[in-house]
């Protein structure tokens, strides 16, 4: 059956359809965006294949280039042609590649855009290497020699495996080294601080005897004593990790001598076969995710960060889940349900809908300005000017948040409360309980799973909120965890990292944003995940509480 | 018949002691329970009302006016008899930093340095003046330096510096001011013949040393010493050289020398103000003359702004004009009146510019003070603070006290208390004439390197942008929200309802700080160069939906019945992809047919439009995104909430499902979809990241969608933590978090009385 346009579109199906379009296109949006940070996300730790190829950039040059190729893309003709590249006449576009061509420390940038008709010859050869530095980002090239002591002990073939054996020695003192310089001394630095504050206290309080500066002193001798000592080990464990080198050659032939503690791994990615790369990139998401980052956050891993979002969001979810519980049971079990309690409610749903940077101006000028300068004049005078609480940190982030999804939860908590028919309640009260008995004893348990959607919901909005937190506590780089071994072991004064700032940072403030890309797409990846999570528990969890009372008002 | 054994039933007594205990704790309980729950739920909602009201407490200081009282009143310090009988006047009067000691220069040349709180004197010290020379004439080399020069009776002058010691003796602050004579005791020479030199002004810049006298016969008389460093020994080496001074016809009142040693203003007796440019040393220009009071006022001072570009010129009818330099298309400058201030009707005896603002301060004959803002164009106090005259009024570098002498010879302190004289409503939100601009215009600039910045505090451009950023945003966001909604709520089978509509609402969980990124780093790059691409999806894209739902219709019956009605969205998926990238894919060969391959450079030269990389078009599809799942949400609860017999009576009656949809869903849900509106614009108005991160951040006021905005949010998000705490900036953001506030407060609270509304009218239905 034929039908004409005319007919057709008479009978509004073309705007029914457009309609339809609407839907597809938010739903390829959504699907879009999610398929776009996981691709470019989990792309990064696979092992790339090292393309190497002559490079002919004009009849009487030609240079070998080895290096990932990362992108390509069509350039038009034209383009090429007003910035001064020879293009014969007929050419509409060309291929170019984007090369990660790493040694950066050698050639002095780590990318570069290449045309792929100047490219001959290509092949990926199985000996090239591809190493992590902690230094200059990447090295490709060839393992020439590894050397002890600057006396070669492999060369060429066999240089490979001795590589590899002596990398794993590196890493082991690299894992001392570490121990000692942030678990040992930093304890100590941390202790001799705390000698120097409590030394400044008891001055401010005129309590400064003779006798207790001398056991501060005599304390103080110790520490000194004890780092003298790490200072020794580390000198030797120093003088230990660099006694291997190795010796490596880049694209261009130049031979460059490395010792062994700046090199993360070397791995030949060419070599690799399937089972092999899907170990190794197993590898790189677990360091990724466990490991500190380094050069100025552009690689390694993202640890702290993990860490410090998560112990802001669960330090927000213990303040904030008591205070929204009791505000809605106040509000729905207690209040007098007028226009007032009406109005209130209304009031509290709008908040959830005030910008979070206004939440965040408050945090910084109320909690911090206000209150922590306070605290800091009542309980910690010994280091002022230098603030304690004065200043931005973990516990004014994590209050301000909690305040920010304080109205999450009392909706959610309220809303299940409604929920719950008032025959239970009724039927409670008949059998004598008091109301507190029937609230603690029948309702709560009853609306708890609505709380707890109440919670999530508040914890995934808190895990990706950055903007109150750029005002409030995050830093770029926190120099340690805020949780640690050292007493007060929470230390709520302290900055910390978060993934969703981590993002912005590296994405907009990092000097080699080119590089640091993958690894901000890996982390965005990361954030979505957790949060797409959290998010759908909590639909699951309000899905099945709605099952469940509907049974209720049969 | 049967002896009936009566079962007594079991006693129950309720009212045992322990029974009783029971319950007195259990009410104990309840009772305690109210209490507490009530406290605490009464406490919670104040600590969310406490934002509002701490928002506020931040921001009304600035709309307090300002206060001053009198602190002291003593008789001038410091010997006061000249040799010949004649008392002696002061020539200059000065406060230091802190305004603890002050500093008074008799034209005998003696130079008291005094306690400011109690006139007490500190220490006194005779300038190294020849026999029988007395101080004519008095010059800052700028606003509140120290380095001052005199100008003599007898055609010379002499440059010194008051410099004051800080010293913290046993912690306590000791202030010991000295004198000091930086380019050498020796007087410079001015009138050779020795006439008095009765005006005279300095000016100490990097390069030169300018001195320029007047003496009685209104000859004017320069020293100009270029300061050149060695190379050796790095030490400034003072060269004199000649620049030869204008001739002056008329009585001169006042001179002053703008700081760039460019231009001279000089105001003549009858009224006249005249500019002279003296950057040619051999030949000064006039540049200038304009008449301040139509012939009917003396001008009775001239003195510059902080930063020594605008003049204030006082006259006898009580007002004073600001002018400065404004230079137009053609690099030309001319003398331009700024704004006016209207004091008093009595004649104004003395004006001091504060040190660290744009303020001054004004006295005169009739014993009134007044403090203006010449930025924010405003009069802040008008006090009458004595009977008859003020004179030698200055102000402390802090602005914190202001000093005179009156009549009767007495010197008098007042404290000021002038926190934020720069805001008021018409420098936040009208076109306020800078100084350097060319015009009155709407600027955001909070700080600068230099000192003697003159902030701008527009929030004009700054409220522009957050509603160019909503604006674009809507504009993405409202049709694709709607139509879907409308399609999810009323089209779709339920089944693809119950997967689509929590797929649509995860977006609302992402993190902005993410879509912000991607919009910023992957989007504006790619849409940089698919620029036609872009344009072609938006108009391929509905054709080829239109296109395909009408190939659909055609396609014989046993395909189309595969799919069930109200999965269409499904089939529009791969088909949406497909042409997506076929717009993508042909955008270069559009771009190279159309627009000569580069349409950005076309959009630039050809038609004069700005084109950044990050602009409006990214940032209303990044937060089109971020904004579509709540108009979605909304909207699609609100059609779906639709009474069902509605349609279908519609659906009776013969309409189709369209016209059903259109005529009768629509309407009964508009209200639903209106408040939908109102709080997805609520949420695009206060969006942070994403706008921080995809937009160039840059003020400016253009509709342009090829270019940046800053909004309210990111502006607090950039400049927030620089802000200096309790300053007029630190505040004006916090007024900016307010708007905010009140902004998405009242939308929100609308859209909800109007979803509450239609609730009521469902019911009914």
């Amino acid at each position: 059956m034929r039908v004409s346009f005319k007919q057709w579109a008479q009978k509004g199906d073309p705007w029914v359809w457009l309609n339809a379009g609407a839907v597809a296109i938010s739903l390829v949006m959504v699907i879009g965006l999610l398929g776009l940070i996981a691709s470019k996300g989990l792309v990064h730790f696979w092992p790339h294949p090292v393309l190497e190829a002559d490079y002919i950039a004009d009849e009487n040059s030609r240079t070998v280039i080895i290096g990932e190729v990362v992108e390509t893309e069509e350039v038009p003709a034209e383009q090429l042609r007003t910035a001064g590249v020879d293009v014969a006449e007929g050419v509409e576009s060309l291929r170019r590649d984007l090369f990660k061509i790493g040694n950066r420390d050698v050639s002095g940038f780590d990318f570069r855009w290449i045309l792929e008709r100047d490219l001959e010859n290509k092949r990926y050869p199985e000996t090239v290497m591809t190493m992590e530095r902690y230094e200059w980002g990447n090295f490709y090239g060839y393992l020439k020699a590894v050397k002890e002591d600057g006396k070669e002990v492999a060369v060429n073939d066999l240089a490979w495996a001795e590589l590899q054996q002596r990398l794993e020695r590196a890493h082991s003192i690299r894992e001392k080294i570490e121990e000692i310089e942030q678990g040992q001394i930093g304890g100590i630095n941390r202790g001799i601080e705390r000698l120097r504050l409590k030394e400044k206290a008891l001055q401010l309080k005129n309590k400064a005897t003779p006798q207790r500066l001398l056991a501060i002193q005599t304390e103080r001798a110790e520490y000194d004593a004890e780092y003298e000592g790490l200072q020794g080990e580390l000198t030797a464990l120093y003088g230990e990790i660099n006694r291997d080198s190795l010796i490596a050659s880049t694209m261009d032939g130049t031979v460059i001598e490395m010792p062994l503690a700046k090199v993360v791994k070397a791995f030949r990615p060419n070599q690799m076969n399937l089972y092999e790369k899907i170990v190794f990139y197993v590898k790189q998401v677990g360091s990724f995710i466990t490991e500190d980052p380094r050069e100025a956050n552009t690689e390694g891993g993202i640890f702290p960060a993990i860490f410090g979002t998560v112990l802001m969001v669960l330090l927000m979810s213990i303040l904030v889940t008591p205070l929204g519980v009791v505000a809605a049971v106040y509000l729905r079990e207690y209040a007098r349900q007028g226009p007032i309690t009406r109005i209130l409610r209304i009031a509290v749903n709008n908040l959830a809908g005030v910008p979070s940077i206004v939440y965040g101006i408050f945090g910084l000028g109320f909690f911090i300005y206000f209150i922590g300068s306070g605290v800091d004049q009542a309980l910690f005078p010994e280091a002022l000017p230098s603030p304690t609480f004065g200043t931005p940190g973990l516990l004014w982030a994590s209050i301000t948040l909690a305040l920010l999804t304080l109205p999450v939860v009392i909706v959610a908590t309220e809303e299940g409360l409604s929920r719950i028919p008032r025959s239970i309640r009724e039927g409670s009260l008949a059998l004598g309980a008091t109301k507190a008995e029937t609230l603690w004893r029948v309702v709560i348990p009853m609306a708890s799973p609505a709380m707890m959607t109440g919670v999530i919901l508040a914890i995934a909005r808190a895990a990706g909120e950055v903007a109150p937190l750029m005002l409030v506590g995050v830093v770029k780089l926190a120099p340690s965890l805020p949780l640690d071994g050292s007493y007060p072991y929470l230390h709520l004064d302290q900055k910390f990292m978060h993934l969703g700032f981590h993002i912005y940072d590296v994405g907009f403030q990092s000097p080699n944003v080119e590089a640091a890309r993958p690894l901000v797409y890996a982390t965005s990846l990361l954030l979505v995940v957790v949060i797409a999570l959290l998010n759908l528990s909590a639909v699951s969890i309000r899905n099945r509480l709605r099952e469940k009372y509907k049974a209720l008002e049969m | 018949m049967s002896d009936q054994t009566v079962i007594k039933a079991p006693e129950l007594d309720f009212n045992t002691p322990q029974l009783l205990r029971y319950r007195k704790v259990r009410s104990l309980k309840d009772k305690a329970a109210e209490i507490s729950i009530g406290m605490g739920g009464i406490s919670v909602i104040l600590a969310i009302c406490l934002i509002f009201f701490y928002l506020l407490y931040e921001v009304m200081p600035m709309f307090k006016p300002a206060h001053m009282s009198q602190v002291a009143e003593y008789s001038i310090p410091g010997s006061d008899q000249l040799e010949n009988g004649a008392s002696s006047k002061t020539v200059y009067l000065a406060m230091e930093e802190q305004a603890e000691k002050a500093i008074r220069v008799t034209s005998a040349g003696q130079v008291v340095f005094f306690n400011v709180k109690d006139g007490s004197l500190v220490s006194e010290q005779a300038l190294p003046l020849p026999e029988g020379v007395r101080v004519s004439s008095f010059a800052e080399s700028a606003i509140g330096n120290h380095l001052v020069i005199a100008g003599l009776s007898d055609g010379t002058a002499i440059i010194f510096k008051h410099r004051y010691k800080m010293t913290f003796p046993n912690d306590v602050r000791v202030i010991t001011p000295i004198i000091e004579f930086p380019y050498g005791d020796e007087p410079i020479e001015l009138d050779t013949n020795g006439g008095a030199i009765n005006k005279i002004v300095l000016r100490d810049s990097e390069s030169a040393l300018f001195v320029i006298g007047l003496n009685s016969n209104n000859a004017l008389f320069s020293t100009y010493l270029s300061k050149e460093e060695d190379f050796l020994s790095g030490d400034v080496v003072l060269e004199a050289s000649d620049v030869a001074m204008p001739n002056l016809n008329d009585d001169v009142v006042d001179m002053q020398l703008g700081p760039d040693l460019r231009w001279l203003y000089i105001s003549t007796a009858h009224g006249k103000l005249d500019v002279y440019d003296l950057s040619d040393h051999e030949k000064p220009l006039l540049n200038s003359r304009v008449d301040l009071t139509d012939g009917q006022y003396q001008i009775t001072s001239l003195e510059l702004l902080l930063g020594g570009i605008s003049v204030l010129a006082s006259d006898s009818s009580g007002s004073v004009s600001q002018w400065f330099m404004v230079r137009d298309e053609n690099n030309e400058y001319t003398l331009q009146k700024i704004r006016s201030f209207s004091h008093s009707q009595s004649p104004i005896t003395s004006v001091a510019s504060e040190h660290r603002r744009k303020g001054f301060i004004v006295g005169d004959e009739d014993g009134h003070i007044s403090i203006f803002n010449a930025t924010a164009q405003r009069m802040l106090v008008d006090e009458k603070v004595v009977e008859g005259e003020v004179n030698h009024l200055i102000i402390a570098p802090r602005a914190n006290f202001l000093m005179f002498e009156n009549d009767a010879g007495q010197l008098v302190l007042w404290a000021v208390d002038n926190e934020h004289p720069e805001v008021s409503w018409a420098a936040l939100w009208d076109k306020v004439w800078y100084e350097g601009y060319e015009e009155a215009d709407y600027i955001w600039q909070s700080s600068a390197a230099n000192n003697d910045f003159e902030p701008k505090y527009s929030l004009m451009p700054l409220a522009f942008g957050t509603l160019k950023a909503a604006f674009y945003a809507m504009l993405i966001a409202a049709p694709l929200a709607i139509c879907g909604a409308l399609y999810t709520a009323y089209f779709m089978a339920p089944a693809l309802r119950r997967k689509v509509k929590p797929t649509i609402e995860l977006m609302e969980a992402l993190p902005t700080v993410i879509l912000g990124f991607l919009a910023g780093l992957f989007f504006a790059p790619f849409m940089e160069v698919h620029l036609p691409g872009i344009f072609s999806w938006l108009l391929i894209t509905p054709l080829s939906i239109v296109l395909f739902g009408f190939v659909w219709a055609n396609l014989p019956a046993s395909i189309r019945h595969k799919i069930p009605e109200g999965w269409d969205p499904l089939l529009l998926l791969p088909w949406i992809t497909v042409v997506s990238w076929f717009c993508f894919e042909m955008s270069p060969v559009i771009e190279q047919f159309f627009f000569d391959g580069d349409m950005r450079g076309w959009l630039t030269n050809d038609l004069g439009i700005n084109f950044d990389q990050r602009n409006a078009l990214v940032v209303g599809a990044a937060m089109g995104f971020a904004v579509i799942p709540t108009i979605f949400s909304i909207t699609e609860d609100a059609i779906f909430s639709v009474p069902k017999h509605l349609s279908y009576g519609s659906l009776a009656l013969g309409a189709t499902p369209w016209q059903t949809a259109i005529r009768v869903v629509l309407p009964t849900a508009s209200p639903g979809i209106f408040s939908a509106l109102m709080i997805g614009m609520g949420r695009a108005v206060g969006e942070t990241m994403i706008v921080l991160m995809a937009t160039g951040n840059t003020p400016i006021m253009d509709v342009n969608i090829f270019e940046g905005m800053r909004t309210l949010s990111a502006n607090i998000a950039v400049e927030m933590p620089e802000a200096e705490v309790g300053s007029s900036h630190y505040r004006i953001l916090f007024l900016a978090a307010f708007v905010l506030f009140l902004f998405t407060f009242v939308v929100n609270t609308a859209a909800e009385f109007v979803r509450q509304r239609l609730r009521t009218k469902y019911t009914v239905l």
